[in-house]
């Protein structure tokens, strides 16, 4: 009998790094090279904000609300750089969002609580995504169309659930969170929360299973199949993983904003298309960082918070992200092509 | 011919990618009306050389003289203009079109400028479907419908199509049957007759002894031998120019004893699938390798696929140590102790983009994993001693598993499914794109770990790799097995007479 081969014990388990080859030490620099430039263009934008106005962008309330607003579409893009790593893609997040706050603060479900609320919140996410995931992984739907479904139905079921008006939330433990008092250390907890789905996001993605054979899916599908991977079932997880994300980027919707509508998370899926996009991940799948993504999204909101401080337009602000899309993407394109 | 200018002449082209130095001063003549054949392990630089004489890349040095004039190939369609048409060893068609739409594409008969003329388009390429000895495919048909071979000829008409005065060819016959390559061999004959120039590539050295004139050597980027005579030059002079050393076709000895005794540890009971193999029965013992002879089309990769439960069976059942799999189920396989080598490597083994560790490790994580939680130590030492057991070049796994050669890519897979621990190996053509050097490794290998225990299937279209490593062979035609015998009872031509013929008659 062949045994498996088990890992070396004490001998052979360290082996000089002499056997770093080129090829190696290219692709680790060219993955810092990106980082770093993401670093570089926040770094320019702070200081275009810093030199602009001094006074008002520098200001610790403002970088705070900067983070806040980043946090929301911070979280939902966390969810969608694993789907867009597995090679598929979530059109549907703006319109689970939306659904997710609307109905965690019906009437009824504001009796619960904050944990009804909450409770709500990421059921309604996990629901829609488990019905992503189902279509998409054993229904042998595309990922876009059936995406695209779940955004129309979901935002037609939350106008349907709100009649277009807007509910407000009465639960003050909920809106406590939202409070200055509620700060940790300067910190908002919407903030925290951002944080903490980045740190648990990249260890997912990094160092579980889950996240191997999620790149190992949207590297190379049939390879993942024929090496024992069940890629049905990581595909219907990865959905349930992207609408869990919603389903907490909604709480955060509902805490910042004391309310529930069904015009939340307007074309939440595009900015965060865009901010997995400029962040390196791979639209094709097979690569893609979190680090990566979370600096996309600290450009996109930088920009808008910059543009808005000196009065410029929001039509001015959507040139400008097309514009650095295009950059970015081109960018990569360069240092890729460079093997 | 030394009066008149060559057709092409190359002289000290350099390439460098970062790191890589992978044309190092190439030289190379064509005359007119030969067949020039080029030869070289994986990585010697033959894919970059006539990816720069396609235009495809530019040269950093050097100069490329065409018809005695300079000339620089800034673009594929530059060097299409000249003359020059190159078929990939990766096909390039476009599945949805066409065979005409295919043949024709980017310079289309047009009416009035942008109306596509299609009955034009479908004469033409009737008319150099029959030049190329195969008048019976359609060209209205889709090209995703036809077999590789004949996607092959398509791709030699729609280099046909433009006037070409120099083709080349990247392992034309490796996708196709013996009476394929004659077919082929036939077309390369009468285009060399119209003074057409071909310069061939081939692992094969016979192939290049039949039809070639001369023979160009590279090895480590450099030309080490330039317009040997092809027949002539002895098979062992070409062998050691290509590898520095003195390797020839070695077939690793098989054990004294067969190991005929002992339990199957694979057996497929009357196996079938539609239209693609008829109603099986195999066995494979530990310690043995069974080969699966047959031609392209004849069923083989279906076969291992559908025991590995990649597709799902008709009739029949797969028993591993007496114990039947869930059929149609690659996970029930993998956890039965099968893994598959498979013929697509690329497409359907490696993840490209990942490191070796992680290819290796990826169908054995949760071992290293508690609660999903992988220990990146743990792994990274068993992917390290499962690189070193196979004596994978390099044997640093952290490096990107496309900067490693075929043999080497094929190493990571095998070494995958050592990982695993794997008792059912089964390896459909796994020597495919590996050079010469690297196979007689493989051949040791593979005995080795059937040495060791393992129960190898082997699927392959060369017969001479089937006869030379398994123990007993089963020969194929069209789906059926029509002989089985111990390798050493067979020989090539009694084989070739089987899957030719179907009847066991001498």
């Amino acid at each position: 009998m062949t045994q498996p081969v088990s890992p070396p014990r004490d001998s052979t388990g360290k082996v000089p790094s002499a056997a770093e080859t080129p090829a190696w030490r290219a692709v680790l620099f060219r993955a810092d090279v990106r980082t770093l430039s993401l670093l570089g263009v926040l770094a320019v934008l702070i200081l275009i904000g810093g030199l602009t106005k001094p006074d008002q962008f520098l200001d610790t309330r403002n970088l705070q609300l900067v983070l806040t607003q980043a946090s929301v579409i911070g979280v939902v893009t966390v969810g969608m750089t694993f789907v867009i790593i597995s090679g598929g893609i979530d059109l549907s997040v703006g319109a689970i969002v939306a659904l997710a706050s609307v109905w965690a603060t019906t009437v009824a479900t504001q009796e619960y609580g904050f944990a009804g609320i909450l409770f709500t919140a990421v059921l309604v996410g996990l629901g829609c995504g488990l019905v992503n995931g189902v279509l998409i992984a054993y229904g042998g739907m595309v990922p876009f169309i059936a995406t695209l479904a779940m955004l129309a139905s979901a935002r037609g079921l939350a106008l349907q659930i709100t009649d277009g008006r807007t509910q407000i939330v009465t639960v003050d433990s909920v809106l406590d969170l939202g409070e200055r008092d509620a700060y940790v250390l300067g910190i908002p907890p919407l903030v925290l929360v951002f944080a903490a789905v980045t740190v648990v996001g990249w260890l997912v993605l990094n160092r579980t299973t889950f996240g191997r054979r999620s790149v190992a899916v949207g590297g190379n599908a049939e390879a993942a199949r024929l090496a024992g991977i069940d890629v049905r079932r990581q595909r219907l997880y990865l959905y349930l993983l992207s609408g869990l994300c919603c389903g907490i980027a909604a709480f955060l919707l509902i805490v910042l904003s004391g309310s529930g509508q069904n015009t939340n998370g307007n074309l939440y899926e595009l900015d965060a298309i865009a901010a997995a996009i400029i962040g390196g991940t791979l639209l094709t799948g097979g690569r893609g960082t979190i680090v990566g993504s979370v600096l996309g999204v600290l450009i996109f909101t930088t920009i808008t918070n910059i543009f808005a401080l000196n009065n410029l337009q929001t039509d001015v602000q959507q040139i400008a992200k097309g514009a650095i899309i295009v950059a970015a993407v081109l960018v990569q394109r360069r240092t890729a092509s460079t093997t | 011919m030394a009066s008149e200018p060559p057709l092409l002449s190359m002289s000290g082209i350099t390439k460098s990618f970062p790191g890589v130095r992978a044309l190092d001063g190439v030289d190379l003549d064509v005359q007119a009306g030969e067949v020039h054949c080029l030869l070289g392990q994986n990585g010697a630089g033959k894919s970059t050389l006539i990816k720069v004489l396609a235009g495809a890349h530019q040269p950093d040095t050097g100069t490329i003289r065409w018809r005695g004039d300079d000339v620089t190939l800034r673009s594929p369609i530059a060097a299409m203009r000249l003359g020059i048409a190159t078929i990939y060893q990766e096909l390039d068609l476009v599945e949805h079109l066409s065979v005409a739409e295919n043949v024709h594409l980017g310079h289309e008969p047009t009416a009035a400028g942008f109306v596509v003329r299609g009955r034009a388009a479908k004469a033409s390429t009737a008319d150099l479907l029959k030049r190329l000895g195969h008048p019976e495919i359609d060209p209205g048909r889709l090209v995703g419908d036809l077999s590789a071979a004949h996607q092959q000829i398509v791709s030699m008409a729609r280099a046909l199509s433009h006037d070409v005065r120099l083709i080349v060819m990247d392992e034309p016959s490796a996708a196709l049957d013996p009476d394929e390559v004659d077919n082929l061999f036939r077309i390369v004959g009468d285009l060399t007759a119209a003074g057409v120039a071909v310069v061939y590539i081939s692992h094969r050295l016979e192939e290049i002894r039949r039809i070639g004139d001369r023979v160009t050597v590279l090895k480590d980027g450099r030309a080490v031998a330039r317009g040997l005579p092809a027949k002539s030059t002895p098979t062992s002079e070409v062998v050691s120019l290509m590898t520095g050393r003195n390797v020839e076709y070695v077939f690793p000895p098989r054990p004294a004893a067969p190991p005929a005794a002992g339990e199957p540890v694979l057996t497929v009971e009357n196996l079938s699938r539609q239209g693609e193999f008829a109603p099986l029965d195999l066995q494979v013992r530990p310690g043995e390798i069974v080969g699966l002879a047959g031609l392209v089309g004849s069923g083989r990769s279906e076969i291992l696929e559908t025991i590995y439960g990649a597709r799902k069976p008709d009739t029949g059942r797969v028993l591993v140590d007496g114990t039947p799999l869930r059929p149609g189920s690659v996970r029930a396989a993998v956890r039965a102790g099968l893994g598959l080598a498979p013929e697509e490597r690329k497409a359907q083994a490696l993840l490209m983009l990942e490191s070796v560790t992680r290819n290796v490790s990826v169908s054995s994580m949760s071992r290293f994993a508690r609660a999903g939680w992988i220990d990146r130590g743990a792994e990274l030492g068993a992917a390290r001693a499962a690189v070193r057991e196979l004596s994978l070049r390099p044997d640093n796994p952290d490096v990107p598993v496309r900067t490693l050669s075929g043999g080497n890519q094929q190493k990571a897979v095998l070494a995958r499914w050592l990982l695993r621990g794997c008792r059912v190996l089964l390896l459909d053509e796994p020597t495919r794109g590996v050079d010469v050097g690297a196979r007689a490794e493989l051949y040791a290998v593979v005995r080795r770990l059937a040495d060791e225990g393992l129960a190898v299937l082997l699927v392959s279209s060369e017969v001479p790799e089937v006869l030379g490593l398994a123990d007993r062979v089963l020969v194929l035609r069209e789906g059926s097995v029509v002989h089985t015998a111990p390798a050493r009872e067979l020989d090539e031509h009694r084989v070739l007479d089987l899957v030719m013929e179907g009847s066991p008659a001498s």
